[in-house]
């Protein structure tokens, strides 16, 4: 069962900006295993962006090792890269990202449109299934623009799920959501953790952090923490505490 | 099954913009309907041409005096005065492949009957012209032989001379004329065959026997012209060489001398008109072509400012795996999409035109296959050409850069 999904190995990455060299990561170790939803955190310039960039495929180490799934990315060209993506990766944005004017499901099968396995039926089939786990069962054909922003993200999650992705890479996918929603949305994303799906979560939120059941904190480019939660707090319960809103 | 979804990716951000993929075809639908337009005018010209020519007598050779090329200061046909009756004489006992021959000499002059006149021209023929210019007579009879050998004096007149001369008499058979004041009796009136493609009225003459108006009118021993009609059509090139031979050893010109006369079949004067028309039309492709490139600068635009406002799209597609190659086609086939649509409905608007300008214009007009097949290849090309560097552009983005984009 304790499959690791990523290795990281003394993963260094630096960017050159005109005479200077950046070293955004400085050599950074960790596992994360099957089934663990881990939150990343770390104040701006930590680190964490390149940190989920190359977790993310879009983006090389310069340095150290990065394995996905039994394989290493390094040295990968751009499309080999595009492949992982489209195989392994499940994206969430915080500003969603969904294609404007077109419908839930449309958007939700994106992925599959790049993999030349899938036929169209199947991959209907599949968005309209991940529609359904994630609670839009019955707004299949809405647009963004006719959803509420809790929504368009239940329909970028559904997007991230289609593909069947060993990670799915949430990128402050809370942070343009307020609290009720946020915990609505942290509680969906711990029953799919429930039901074994790995989660990598990239925060600069703590009282996000609690809903994970690990936090690995950044700070100018190494971990200086990284803890696994003893008691994982149920988003679902913080929802319930909340005062009720009128509808 | 990956291009029908890239096609149906292209279909839909077409859609979403109708208006603005409207405004970017138009210039494409112009261009086409232009290009098409023009064409078929300058086919229908062409046809006309040739049409005219054909009735005209499609096997007449004809032989002026004077070399076709010479230098600036060239006098007009007329006024030289190297073709003789002797060879008219000789190419007819020669030639073997012409069916009928005549002399040509041919003056103005004033129509006189009674108190009506007309300025006309006057031809001195033989009784072959007419199976020549393949003309009919209206009433009376062409003139013989006999006529042409005594010089009598007897013309048949065309309709436009008769309309003005005898504007109250039905059939002016068996009246008098005064030509340059000398009187002839009408003896036949022409078929009508009205103006020909160059505007000239072919009604308005009078013929009489060539020795005739030699004599009494001109008083000239030369001729104007010799015309001849060959034995068939496809006989035309050779009788024309066949001519050449006999007037060059006639007139006993060196081998190093030009000719000192011209000799045409209706062939190469069919092409002469014709390759005054083809310049035309290459003008007219010209000027639409341009719109074409217009067209194509226009689709160019547009592309880059989807691509622009589509970068965090780009970025997203990348992201869930989206390839480069993957990129480049969505927004090439989105351009070509846009041009081809714009090419058809420029085939649509073009042949609307064509039948506008032949309906209310009245101008004869041909649609040639090939028009319509070039000017959809041209624009098909031209998606490609103009939407390719927009399109290398996206796939060429950084999706890290591309989704954080605003």
């Amino acid at each position: 069962m304790n499959k690791e999904i990523i290795k990281i190995e003394n993963l260094k990455r630096q960017f050159t900006m005109g005479s200077e060299t950046v070293h955004a990561l400085k050599g950074v170790s960790f596992d994360i295993q099957e089934g663990e939803f881990v939150t990343i955190m770390g104040s701006s310039g930590s680190g964490k962006s390149t940190m989920l960039n190359i977790l993310g495929c879009l983006d090389q180490p310069s340095g150290g090792a990065y394995e996905i799934d039994g394989v290493k990315v390094k040295d990968l060209s751009r499309n080999e890269l595009a492949t992982i993506r489209n195989e392994k990766i499940g994206f969430i944005f915080q500003s969603y990202n969904l294609l404007p004017r077109t419908s839930a499901i449309e958007n939700a099968e994106l992925p599959l449109l790049y993999n030349s396995k899938v036929s169209t039926e199947e991959r209907r089939e599949r968005a309209i299934n991940a529609l359904k786990l994630v609670g839009l069962g019955e707004r299949l054909n809405h647009t963004p623009a006719q959803l509420s922003g809790g929504q368009q993200q239940r329909v970028a999650i559904a997007r991230a799920l289609v593909n069947n992705p060993v990670l799915i890479l949430a990128d402050e996918a809370t942070g343009n959501l307020d609290t009720r929603t946020s915990y609505e949305i942290m509680a969906l994303f711990q029953e799919l953790n429930s039901k074994g799906i790995t989660i990598a979560f990239v925060t600069h939120e703590p009282d996000i952090a609690i809903f994970s059941n690990r936090t690995i904190v950044l700070k100018d480019g190494h971990i200086i923490k990284d803890q696994t939660h003893e008691k994982v707090q149920s988003a679902a319960a913080y929802l319930e505490k909340l005062p009720k809103e009128e509808h | 099954m990956r291009i029908l979804n890239l096609l149906k990716i292209a279909f839909k951000a077409i859609v979403l913009n109708k208006m603005r993929t409207l405004l970017t075809m138009l210039g494409i639908i112009i261009g086409v309907a232009s290009v098409i337009a023009m064409l078929a005018i300058g086919e229908g010209s062409k046809e006309s041409i040739r049409t005219t020519i054909s009735a005209m007598g499609s096997n007449m050779v004809t032989i002026r005096p004077g070399a076709d090329d010479k230098g600036p200061a060239r006098g007009s046909g007329g006024d030289v005065q190297t073709l003789t009756l002797s060879d008219y004489n000789h190419i007819k006992e020669e030639a073997t492949l012409l069916s009928y021959i005549t002399p040509v000499v041919n003056g103005g002059g004033q129509v006189i009957n009674g108190s009506n006149n007309w300025p006309s021209t006057i031809y001195g023929v033989n009784p072959d012209y007419l199976n020549i210019k393949v003309v009919g007579l209206q009433s009376g009879s062409m003139f013989t032989e006999a006529e042409v050998t005594s010089s009598a004096k007897v013309v048949l007149i065309g309709q436009t001379v008769v309309d003005n001369v005898f504007p109250s008499i039905d059939d002016p058979v068996g009246q008098m004329i005064r030509f340059n004041n000398i009187p002839f009796k009408v003896i036949g009136v022409l078929e009508e065959k009205g103006e020909n493609t160059f505007g000239q009225d072919q009604d308005d003459v009078v013929i009489a026997p060539y020795t005739t108006v030699q004599k009494r009118i001109l008083a000239i021993d030369y001729l104007n012209q010799i015309m001849a009609s060959a034995t068939s059509e496809d006989d035309a090139p050779e009788a024309v060489l066949q001519v050449t031979k006999i007037l060059r050893t006639r007139h006993q010109l060196m081998a190093t001398e030009e000719d000192d006369f011209t000799v045409r079949s209706m062939e190469e004067l069919i092409s002469t008109f014709s390759s005054t028309s083809e310049m035309l039309t290459v003008l007219l492709v010209a000027v639409a072509s341009i719109s074409l490139l217009i067209g194509g600068i226009g689709i160019m635009n547009i592309m880059y400012v989807s691509v622009k406002e589509r970068t965090k799209e780009i970025g997203l597609r990348m992201a869930v795996g989206g390839k480069g190659s993957d990129i480049l086609m969505q927004f090439l086939i989105e351009a070509i999409l846009i041009s081809i649509t714009g090419g058809l409905l420029g085939v649509i608007l073009g042949l609307g035109a064509t039948i506008f300008i032949e309906k209310f214009l009245n101008w004869p007009t041909s649609v040639a296959l090939y028009s319509i097949i070039i000017s959809f290849a041209v624009c098909a090309i031209t998606g490609i050409f103009f939407g390719w560097y927009p399109a290398r552009k996206a796939s060429a983005l950084d999706p890290i850069t591309a989704l954080r984009y605003e």
